[in-house]
This record gives structure tokens, C-alpha cells and sequence, in this order.
């Protein structure tokens, strides 16, 4: 099966925000997605420059092609388990 | 136990490039509004109501202004006030940590307590084993006296179902040296002649209750308000905290104002060549034990808490001294800005005339998404002095031993020890090894866990962090004792 591939934005803003403490899936994985996820390696994404409000957006993550604002540890591992639980039903 | 990344974390970030911002749009006009936009109407409160969450914002704005919450006289003076002092005052405010009184929840008691997985079984080994006989089987179930419980954690450890826990205070924890502790409201207060200013308890807080007087605006109006000549002096931690290369982070600090960018490991190189030279000469006096002197708040503690090992604390002089004195040297009139992973060099600076204010990596960056800079955007720039493996492997645990080590060789009988993280344990050992001697002869002692990289001001995680700075020596040439540090 096709690994889901996590693209975590690695601009200056992201970065500082958040997305730093996010590259843990890099290093430990929670056990059940471990072997399937690809970190990708990633420039900015140049997102936040069409944000509104720019900086209340960031950091921002990639989960295949569905994109998460405001992205947390957490909330990128329950992105990812839903797309893993969608895919074993379908 | 040290909380990597987590809300309050998050929050202190936010709040300081709010305050960047703040600076840049109307030099603080509008500052009373920050809590308000970090806690807008419409989100859910984090603690029991937004007022009190916007009170206690207000409190952390401040700190980020660089006053001190314990130290409000006038629960009505503004933000914009405190943004005017801030941009007004010429003298640096002293650096402290202080303890936000209304968001300290007030812990109950550091204490241990049975929970319903006790079983009331036949064994009791939490009855036989305590020692003050504080353990009786109540109604089936064990129950802790707490009259007569002294907090010695037996109980603890016997229980075959684990279910005694200990409910801990997390700052009182953390601290090693007993600096935080209650006052007679449960609220906890920090004694200043006891604190080593590491930012364990900051860290540490689950409610965010406890800050730092920053320094950025100091710094802000440095680059931006003055013709001052404006010195960046990036500690050896530095690498990997910011993405892209650290060619990228010199034209950035250009960017943001800064008019010369120097490593700190280059001062970490002079430190290597005079301690291993140091250790050399004491040990022909007949010294039997050394231990190093870079960590500003392991030097603290040895001087306050530890003063039987005091007589072995290196008298080299830390990175960030060579590399101040180096950059006086060149211009006397510049502002020297040291940008590290800590907090204790905050207090360390206050002692060294040569270095003018100190940033965190966090306050940097928070600088950065202020003023919109994009560090791997930045084209790269080379430094102008060159520094060598053995200072850039100083922020990792073992790193100071190992660079002295490789210029010792074979002229001394050389056998390190790591103290990895100034733990109230270790601060036992250290106590141990200085009146009862020790195995080995020189001890590196690193208040973070890890080293430098798992700083308070650190932004990037310390594995990823490690794995750079690791990267960034095997790349550096060798340093050797006829070299001159700085030197390309």
C-alpha cells in the first residue's frame, strides 16, 4: 500500500510556530502509523501569504492532498489515522 | 519532568511576536489589544472564563516587555504603559524569573496517594514496608495517614498493582535546587538567592504561570531606533533551530537588523585550548578532579549549593566571554547581542561588561516572522572568522569533554565523566564526588538534558537539533593548540 505522505511547511513562521515540535513523527511515530506515513522533505509552502489572518493560520501540514491549518502533533496523527481507517473501508 | 512543547509553549511564542509586531506597527499604541486577539470571544476559554484567560495573557505580555508580573504596583496600568517604559528605559531591567500569581493554580501538596486500583490485598506491602507506620487497610483498601507520611515513596515502589501514585508539583519538581515553593495561599514564589535561573520550572509549569523578563525590545530598538554598530553572537546551539542552512541565518539577521554576525563557537574554541591547558597544569599541582565552567547555571549552583566543589569548578572562561571580548576588541563602541538556547546567560552577561543584551533562539524567531523574514530564503553568506569542530560540538552533552579531550591526548591522565542535566540527584553526586572523590577526574557539567540544545529558548526539537549540530562538526576542521581560534 501507498505510504500517506506528510509535507510539514518548514518556512521561518511555521517553523517557530509549531511545526518544529510536529517533525517528531520523524523521530517517534506513535507504533500504529509509524510504517505508513513518508515525511517528505519541504520548503515553505508559501501559505500563510494568502491567509487572512496570516500568522493565526500556521503552521501548516500536508497530509497527502488535504491541508491542515493551525496544525498540531495531534491533530496531523488523527489526520492521518482517518485517512488510514477511509482507506481499510474502502 | 521537562514538557517538550505544549500550549504554554506555543503561547509564550505567540504573545512575543505579537509584541514584535506590536513594536513595528505603532511602537506598542495598540498593545492592549494582544490579549484580546490572542483570546478572541468566540474560542473556548483554557481556563475558567476568557477574562481570566485575557488577565493572565496580560501578565505574559508583560514579561515579554520585560517587566516583572510580582513586581506590579498598579493592576491598571496598561500594556501601551508598559510598551512606553520599555521603549524609554536605557538600563537593562535585572533578569528574573517570577511566578504569575493568579495563573499558579496552586498545586495541592507534593504527596502520594493510593488510588482505586488498590486491591486491599493480603501481602500489604505498603503497610509492612512504611517506615512511619502511616499505612492502615481501611474499608479494604489502603490508606495514607498524612500526618504521618514523610513523602519517602516506599509504599510507592512495593505496590504490586502500581496503584500508589505520586501527585507532584511540577515547578518544585523540576527546580533542583529548592528555589520555588509555596507561600501560605499554596501559591508558589521563586527566592531569588536561591534560583540558578535555568527555566526548569518555567519549562515545567503546565499552567504557564511562570515568565521571564525578555529582552527583545531592548534589542528591537537596538537595530531600529539607533546608529549603534549591533553585534550577533550565535551560540554553538544554533544549529537546527531554524530551517535552512546556517549560511541562511547570517544574511537573515542581516535582514533583521543586525550588523555583524559572529559564532560563539569560535570563543568555544579559545574556552577548549585554556581548559585543556587548565587541566594540564592542575593536574601536575597534584589536583585530583576538574570540572568544566561554560554552563551558567551549573556555575551558579556550584557557587550557592555547592560550595564543597567549588575549589574544582574550572576558572576558564565560557564561550560567550572570548567571543564578547573578541568582538570589543574589534570595536569598542558596537552593542554585543548573545543569542542562545538560555536562560542563566541572561545572568551570566549581567557580571561580563562586554555583552550588551541576550536573546533567546525563541525571541529571534519570534523577531523573524515580525518582520516577515524567510531564513532558508535568505541567500547564504559566509562568517568572516572560522570556527573548528571542537566549539561547535560544545551544546551536546559530552561535547566540552570530548573537544578538551582531543587536545589533552596523551599529556595528561585525562578520564571524563558527562553530568547530562542538573537534576536534584546530581546535585547529590556532584556534593559526593567533590568530599568523597570520584572514579574519574574531569566532570562536564550541562544543567539541560542533552546539553545546550534542550535549552529553554530553544525552538527546534533537541533530537533534530542534535543531529544537525552533529552534522555541523563533522564538517569542521580540527582544532589544535597552535591554532589560532577565529582564524580561516
Amino acid at each position: 500500500m501507498e505510504k500517506i505522505k506528510v509535507k510539514i511547511c518548514s518556512g521561518t513562521s511555521c517553523f517557530v510556530m509549531g511545526a518544529a515540535a510536529i517533525q517528531a513523527l520523524e523521530f517517534t511515530p506513535p507504533e500504529d502509523i509509524a510504517d505508513k506515513i513518508e515525511i517528505v522533505e519541504s520548503r515553505c509552502l508559501n501559505l500563510c501569504h494568502n491567509a487572512e489572518n496570516k500568522h493565526n493560520h500556521g503552521p501548516f501540514v500536508m497530509v497527502n492532498d488535504e491541508l491542515i491549518e493551525e496544525a498540531t502533533y495531534e491533530a496531523v496523527v488523527n489526520k492521518i489515522r482517518e485517512i488510514l481507517k477511509n482507506n481499510c473501508e474502502a | 519532568m521537562l514538557i517538550p512543547k505544549n500550549n504554554a509553549s506555543f503561547m509564550r511564542t505567540k504573545i512575543l511576536i505579537k509584541i514584535a509586531e506590536s513594536y513595528f506597527a505603532d511602537k506598542f499604541e495598540n498593545a492592549d489589544r494582544i490579549p484580546l486577539e490572542l483570546r478572541p470571544k468566540e474560542q473556548q476559554p483554557s481556563r475558567c472564563c476568557i477574562y481570566k484567560d485575557r488577565a493572565v495573557l496580560k501578565y505574559r505580555c508583560m514579561a515579554g516587555l520585560g517587566a516583572a508580573p510580582d513586581e506590579e504596583t498598579d493592576e491598571l496600568k496598561s500594556l501601551k504603559e508598559y510598551g512606553k517604559d520599555a521603549l524609554e528605559r536605557t538600563e537593562l531591567p535585572k533578569s528574573k524569573l517570577s511566578v504569575i500569581d493568579i495563573a499558579c493554580s496552586a498545586c495541592i501538596k507534593s504527596q502520594y496517594m493510593v488510588t482505586n486500583a488498590c486491591r486491599g490485598c493480603f501481602a500489604q506491602p505498603c503497610r509492612l514496608n512504611c517506615p512511619r507506620d502511616a499505612i492502615s487497610i481501611i474499608n479494604g483498601r489502603a490508606h495514607i495517614d498524612p500526618e504521618k507520611c514523610v513523602n519517602c515513596g516506599k509504599c510507592h515502589e512495593v505496590c504490586p498493582y502500581h496503584s500508589i501514585i505520586k501527585v507532584p508539583v511540577p515547578c518544585e519538581e523540576a527546580c533542583p535546587v529548592g528555589a520555588i515553593t509555596k507561600d501560605e495561599f499554596g501559591k508558589e514564589h521563586i527566592d531569588t538567592e536561591k534560583c540558578i535561573s535555568c527555566g526548569k520550572c518555567l519549562a515545567s509549569c503546565p499552567f504557564g504561570a511562570i515568565v521571564e523578563r525578555s529582552q527583545m525590545v531592548d534589542v528591537l530598538k537596538q537595530i531600529h531606533d539607533t546608529d549603534n554598530k549591533v553585534v550577533a553572537m550565535l551560540a554553538p546551539a544554533v544549529i537546527g533551530q531554524f530551517p535552512g542552512d546556517i549560511k541562511n541565518l547570517v544574511s537573515a539577521l542581516k535582514k533583521a537588523g543586525f550588523d555583524e554576525v559572529i559564532e560563539v563557537a569560535v570563543g568555544a574554541d579559545i574556552t577548549t585550548q585554556k581548559e585543556a591547558a587548565e587541566f594540564i597544569e592542575r593536574q601536575e599541582a597534584g589536583a585530583k578532579l576538574m570540572t568544566t565552567s561554560c554552563c551558567p547555571a551549573y556555575y551558579r549552583a556550584a557557587k550557592v549549593h555547592i560550595p564543597e566543589i567549588q575549589p574544582f569548578v574550572s576558572h576558564t572562561r565560557t564561550p560567550m566571554y572570548y567571543t564578547a571580548e573578541m568582538v570589543k576588541q574589534e570595536d569598542p563602541n558596537c552593542k554585543a547581542v548573545f543569542i542562545g538556547p538560555c536562560l542563566a546567560k541572561r545572568v551570566e552577561a549581567e557580571y561580563d561588561p562586554n555583552v550588551d543584551y541576550v536573546l533567546t533562539f525563541e525571541e529571534v524567531g519570534a523577531i523573524f516572522v515580525a518582520s516577515q523574514i524567510n531564513v532558508e530564503e535568505c541567500e547564504a553568506e559566509e562568517f568572516n572568522k572560522l570556527s573548528r569542530a571542537q566549539g561547535r560540538q560544545f551544546p551536546l552533552s559530552g561535547g566540552v569533554a570530548g573537544a578538551v579531550a582531543s587536545l589533552i591526548g596523551d599529556k595528561a591522565d585525562y578520564r571524563p565523566e558527562k553530568i547530562d542535566g542538573l537534576s536534584k540527584e546530581n546535585i547529590k553526586l556532584l556534593k559526593r564526588y567533590a568530599t568523597k572523590g570520584c572514579d574519574n577526574n574531569m566532570l562536564e557539567v550541562m544543567c539541560c538534558e542533552g546539553g545546550c540544545i534542550s535549552g529553554p529558548g530553544c525552538v527546534a526539537l533537541p533530537k533534530k537539533a542534535t543531529r544537525a549540530v552533529e552534522a555541523y562538526v563533522a564538517t569542521g576542521e580540527q582544532l589544535t593548540t597552535e591554532t589560532k581560534p577565529g582564524e580561516k
